[in-house]
């Protein structure tokens, strides 16, 4: 028997298998337009998009840590670090944006680094030492600004987060972080399922010790892994930027938001299964529900309790749906 | 000793997803004798012993204790009904110690305290089985003993929860001559007290010496079942129930063993000492002792992952002393390891990319993980095949094969990345046993298409069978070789360094 | 078989060598900093009495680690048990202890809501104790967002009160870790955890009843997290939502426990182990306001350092596992 036998009910059963997050993400956004006809208007669901495309990076970049079986919670201060560090060294000074870019770029790959040769080859769990990046992190930040960021973001700067165009035929807007989410998006998409990497990725996470014994370069893989975390904090934080202002913590609390929008979209926790496609649709997912309770005119700490009660269902769940 | 068996299971059968493990077995014991269980690796033995106590239930059949129904749905009413199994795995928890490993889940109190007086009084009553001289403290960490000591303390804590039946599974597997004997000593005293032992072994020698009836299980079904204990021949017959010429592949022709491909000198590291040997092209070699005689360390020191920190390695000529799998793997040395499901396979991916791990492992990272050049997957395909291997779908996630196929999926993942070294650690542990014959026809093949193969495995008619030439390892050494066709009885004699250790 | 006793003993990094080697440390550089003071006894006690609250939290946390658990809630309920007792106490004598029970039941639902989904939902820890952080922290913002109510005086002897010239805090630490310590040593309970944590399976066969284990340890956990919270309410004279996340009681009742012995995989450690990891901890702040070095730079310094412990621990155990 080979793979080519009964194509047909494969299929099926593939549909079948379609990710629920999809169907969620489908009622939620149902719920939004009831509430709110606007939202089918270009102004609506281009904002929407726009609002969501932080999280949907910063979560796509998660979801590499977690199938190689860890956990990165020092995105939420490299987001931090990126906006107030980009205020400090732009100083106002629209010329110097894209090397600026480049340096917060440089900066979140050396954390990146560190963070993965912290866990691969010193073997500190990666809560542990991810944590300890958090707190070093954020105290650079604090550091650098004096406690008190000086200087503001170019409007260059502030162009991805922030730009949109106008008049542009059938979509009517287009903003620009829109189109760093499809960019951003689809290297990671095709990073995770059209290479080499991604393969090895779901290996070293599945079991390690198997990868290694089957020649997989282990540290290498789960080093890239945390690199291409950071470099989505960094491409969130230049987002972030456009739409918040520059304070110390803009990226509070964005470390559990891309875990949960990861774990909402099915990544399995410690490792070996991930897909890039389903953490988008989970962190859409996130920021409907929280567009919702916005219009529900629930309270910001609302969310918060929300978000919670949702991690530890979605997980829950996942483990009643993998026992059935 | 009284006629009435104290438990008895009949017309068992029990299925796992792609093989039946035990169909219509019966299997009894009475009050202080020992019954050996016997049978190759895969026939059904722990499967069976895993109903008894609790830990599947089965399909078809049913028991009986004391002649009252048995069902137990639970390792614990097993367990509390008077059945222990003492696994090859110890369950002890290594960081505590004796008194607390013997007292787990049960200890003595004193107000809300622990009587720890009272743990090391029990403690020492429970080891009181053994006579003088065990020498195990109750206050030491299970960790410091050895693991003669640490499987006394698994017999005394299940004797201490009251077993009137004791299920031995290979017990004598990692104990040196003198262990055994106090062992033998250990079960003579057990039998004494009026306890149902069943004991699963390999050895004829320890059937001969301890049993009173026998029963064998062949591909899980009872292929004798004896009141007496007959010659050794007889239970290989019903063991093997074929010729044995027939169940391995015939041995190298003189002409097909070719130069040396891998050369070992005075390699040494903390397990090993001053090991020297060749592998040769189209040559089978086997490596038999006893466990914890460095066969296992010698394989994983080849293969990077304990290196040899002395000696000298040459794989065709060129330096091979390798610091890490993936330098061995890429001057073309492979092993198979011996735990399939812990170091061999990624449970969670599909079939197709079990097999595949290693080529990616070797392509560049950015290049696409199933299209030639980089990786070739109509490649592995054709492996799969040639093979025979059995999935239904090579999407699906590798754990849904049997082991036997399981097996052949890391087998096609190397020979990907046609290796010329070839080591496999325990190749058939835990696969039924048409399963095995293929495999040993793979092993063959290989080497008969030039690679040489080292074989590593606890299972002795196995190395015996497989191998050209067998190297025999004693406490980290090389001590001895045998070509094809020595007895058992001789590489056991090397093994143990005892001339007079098991006939069979 | 898996379990052959290593061949020999290799040199191992105990709780009581790093304990050793940070004091010598610690000395060096005040000798060489000339601040001789920092040595005498009083300010000895002053550097671990606000040691106090971490070495609270490391308690319990240390107890939820050895069932190979963990809690990421502790900062949040810390803050939150800080805010219930000062609201309830409200500058009044006579509700300090309707406060304090209100607290310590804050702390038992929290401890069992997490126990229970650990164990009936089978939900990873880190995530369970995590969303119950969100969920904490959201009502708690959502209710107050700054400093809210007061501790009456009398509580507030608590911190700063004296029995015999030593601090109370300091005491009550010392008895929270010795009762611990007594019930994971002395009674069956204590014994069960270890098991559970060694080998969860083994545990099982040995009829303990391991969901149970896990859930009283989860209520230890946030009990302690609870005093933690009466206590701080009792040091800073009320309680603020944020408290415990700035004190970074998470991370460090986590790091304080591994650097003291305990392994994050369960079934090893110990509290006095623990007790050396906040005496540590306690050292390196002292030697930083020695030292003058600046806030922000401290927080940098201390994220590196508590890596750099882990580190070294987890490069002595590898020796010793592998």
């Amino acid at each position: 028997m080979t793979d080519a036998a009964l194509p047909r009910p494969r299929r099926l059963s593939r549909l079948l298998r379609v990710n629920p997050i999809w169907l969620v993400l489908l009622i939620l956004i149902g719920a939004i337009v009831a509430l709110n006809p606007d939202f089918t208007e270009p102004q609506g669901y281009m904002n929407f998009l726009r609002r969501a495309a932080p999280l949907c990076i910063l979560a796509a970049g998660q979801v590499f840590v977690l199938t190689s079986g860890g956990f990165d919670l020092s995105v939420g201060s490299t987001i931090t670090l990126t906006v107030v560090g980009a205020s400090m060294l732009l100083y106002n000074n629209e010329a110097a944006t894209w090397w600026v870019i480049l340096a917060m770029l440089g900066a979140g790959g050396v954390i990146g680094l560190v963070n993965g040769l912290v866990v691969a080859l010193l073997r500190v769990p990666s809560l542990i030492a991810t944590l300890g990046t958090m707190i070093t992190v954020s105290g650079i930040g604090l550091m650098w600004s004096g406690g008190a960021p000086r200087g503001y973001l170019t409007d260059g700067f502030r162009a991805a987060g922030r730009f949109m165009w106008r008049d542009v035929p059938v979509i009517g807007l287009l903003p620009a972080a829109l189109l760093v989410l499809i960019g951003g998006g689809a290297v990671l998409w095709w990073l995770m399922h059209g290479t080499n990497y991604g393969r090895l990725l779901h290996a070293v996470g599945d079991n390690p010790e198997a990868a290694r014994l089957a020649g997989v370069p282990v540290a290498r893989v789960r080093v890239l892994a945390f690199v291409v975390s950071s470099l989505s904090a960094v491409v969130a934080g230049i987002l972030l930027g456009g739409f918040s202002g520059v304070s110390l913590d803009v990226g509070t609390g964005y470390e559990l938001q891309a875990i949960t929008a990861a774990v909402l979209g099915g990544t399995q926790l410690l490792g070996g299964r991930g897909a890039v496609g389903a953490a988008l649709g989970g962190a859409l997912t996130l920021t409907a529900i929280f567009t919702l309770l916005n219009f529900l005119g629930l309270p910001q700490p609302v969310r918060e309790v929300v978000q919670g009660l949702i991690l530890i269902s979605a997980v829950a769940l996942a483990v009643c749906r993998r026992d059935a | 000793m009284t006629d009435a068996p104290m438990f008895e299971m009949r017309g068992i059968a029990k299925a796992f997803p792609g093989v039946q493990a035990l169909s219509d077995v019966s299997f009894a014991a009475r009050s202080g004798e020992v019954h050996a269980l016997v049978g190759e690796n895969g026939a059904g033995k722990s499967t069976l012993m895993r109903i008894l106590s609790g830990v599947y239930k089965p399909d078809a059949g049913g028991m009986t204790l004391d002649g009252r129904p048995f069902a137990p749905s639970h390792p614990l009413e097993a367990r509390s009904a008077g059945i222990a199994v003492i696994w090859q795995e110890f369950s002890l928890l290594p960081d505590r110690t004796v008194a607390e490993n013997l007292h787990l889940g049960r200890e003595p109190v004193r107000g809300w305290r622990l009587d720890r007086r009272a743990m090391r009084e029990g403690a020492r009553a429970a080891l009181a089985v053994f006579g003088e001289g065990h020498g195990i403290a109750p206050e030491l960490p299970v960790r410091d003993l050895s693991v003669a000591q640490q499987q006394m303390v698994e017999i005394a804590r299940a004797l201490a929860y009251g077993a009137r039946v004791l299920v031995m599974d290979e017990p004598t597997a990692a104990l040196d001559e003198a262990e055994c004997e106090r062992l033998f000593t250990v079960v003579d005293g057990l039998r004494a007290r009026g306890t149902a032992v069943v004991y699963i072994t390999h050895r004829m020698g320890e059937i001969a010496r301890l049993a009173t009836r026998v029963t064998v299980l062949k591909d899980g079904r009872v292929s004798a079942a004896l009141s007496h204990v007959p010659p050794a021949g007889e239970v290989i017959a019903a063991m093997v129930g074929r010729d044995l010429g027939q169940f391995f592949p015939p041995p190298a022709a003189p002409g097909e063993i070719g130069p040396p491909v891998l050369s070992v000198r005075h390699a040494g590291n903390a397990q090993l000492r001053g090991i020297s040997f060749d592998l040769r092209a189209g040559e089978i070699t086997g490596f038999a002792g006893i466990q914890g005689a460095g066969r296992t360390a010698l394989a994983m020191a080849l293969f990077g992952v304990d290196p040899f920190t002395v000696g000298e390695v040459t794989l065709s000529g060129v330096f091979a002393r390798f610091a890490s799998p993936r330098e061995a793997v890429r001057a073309g040395l492979v092993l198979l390891p011996g735990h399939r499901k812990a170091q061999g396979l990624m449970l969670m991916q599909s079939v197709r990319d079990n097999g595949l791990v290693s080529p990616r492992a070797f392509a560049p990272l950015a290049g696409n993980p199933s299209r030639p050049p980089a990786v070739d997957t109509t490649g592995i395909e054709e492996l799969f095949r040639a093979l025979d291997l059995r999935a239904g779908d090579l999407d699906a996630p590798v754990r849904t094969l049997s082991g036997g196929n399981q097996q052949k999926v890391i087998v096609a993942r190397w020979l990907a990345m046609t290796p010329r070294v070839l080591v496999f650690v325990e190749p058939t542990r835990g696969i039924d046993v048409n399963a095995k014959a293929s495999i040993y026809t793979i092993m063959r093949d290989l080497a008969r298409r030039g690679s040489a193969v080292m074989v590593v495995s606890s299972d002795l008619p196995e190395v015996m069978g497989v191998s050209d030439r067998i190297l025999v390892m004693r406490e980290g050494r090389l001590v001895g070789e045998t070509a094809r066709g020595a007895s058992e009885a001789e590489v056991m004699a090397l093994a143990t360094g005892h001339a007079e250790e098991v006939a069979v | 078989m898996t379990s052959l006793p290593s061949p020999r003993r290799r040199l191992r990094i105990g709780p009581g060598t790093i304990l050793l080697a940070a004091l010598a440390v610690y000395v060096i550089a005040i000798l060489w900093s000339g601040n001789t003071q920092f040595l005498r006894p009083g300010n000895i006690l002053g550097m671990l009495t606000r040691a106090v609250a971490l070495g609270i939290t490391a308690v319990g946390q240390t107890i939820v680690i050895l069932c190979a658990s963990i809690d990421l809630s502790v900062a949040a309920l810390i803050s939150a048990s800080a805010v219930l007792a000062s609201v309830v106490m409200g500058g009044s004598t006579t509700m300090i202890v309707p406060a304090i029970l209100a607290v310590l039941l804050l702390g038992m639902v929290v401890g069992l809501v997490n126990g229970l989904v650990i164990t009936r939902l089978r939900v990873n820890p880190l995530i369970a104790t995590l969303g119950m952080a969100m969920v904490i922290q959201g009502i708690l913002s959502a209710v107050v967002s700054n400093f809210a109510g007061e501790v009456p005086r009398s509580f507030r002897s608590f911190d700063s009160g004296t029995v015999l010239g030593l601090p109370v805090s300091l005491i009550f630490l010392g008895l929270v870790a010795a009762g611990a310590s007594a019930i994971l040593n002395w009674t069956r309970f204590g014994s069960n955890i270890y098991a559970v944590g060694g080998n969860i399976d083994a545990a099982r066969l040995a009829g303990i009843r391991t969901d149970r284990v896990i859930i009283a340890a989860h209520l230890l956990c946030s009990l302690c997290a609870s005093v933690t919270g009466l206590y701080l309410a009792a040091r800073l004279g009320s309680g603020a939502p944020w408290i415990g996340r700035d004190g970074m009681y998470d991370l460090e009742s986590i790091a304080v426990a591994v650097i003291g012995g305990t392994v994050l995989a369960g079934g090893r450690g110990g509290i006095w182990g623990t007790m050396a990891g906040v005496a540590i901890f306690a050292m390196i702040d002292s030697l930083f306001n020695v030292l003058g070095v600046d806030a922000f730079a401290k927080q940098v310094l201390r994220g590196g350092i508590i890596v750099a412990a882990v580190a070294a621990y987890a490069i002595g155990s590898r020796r010793l596992v592998a």
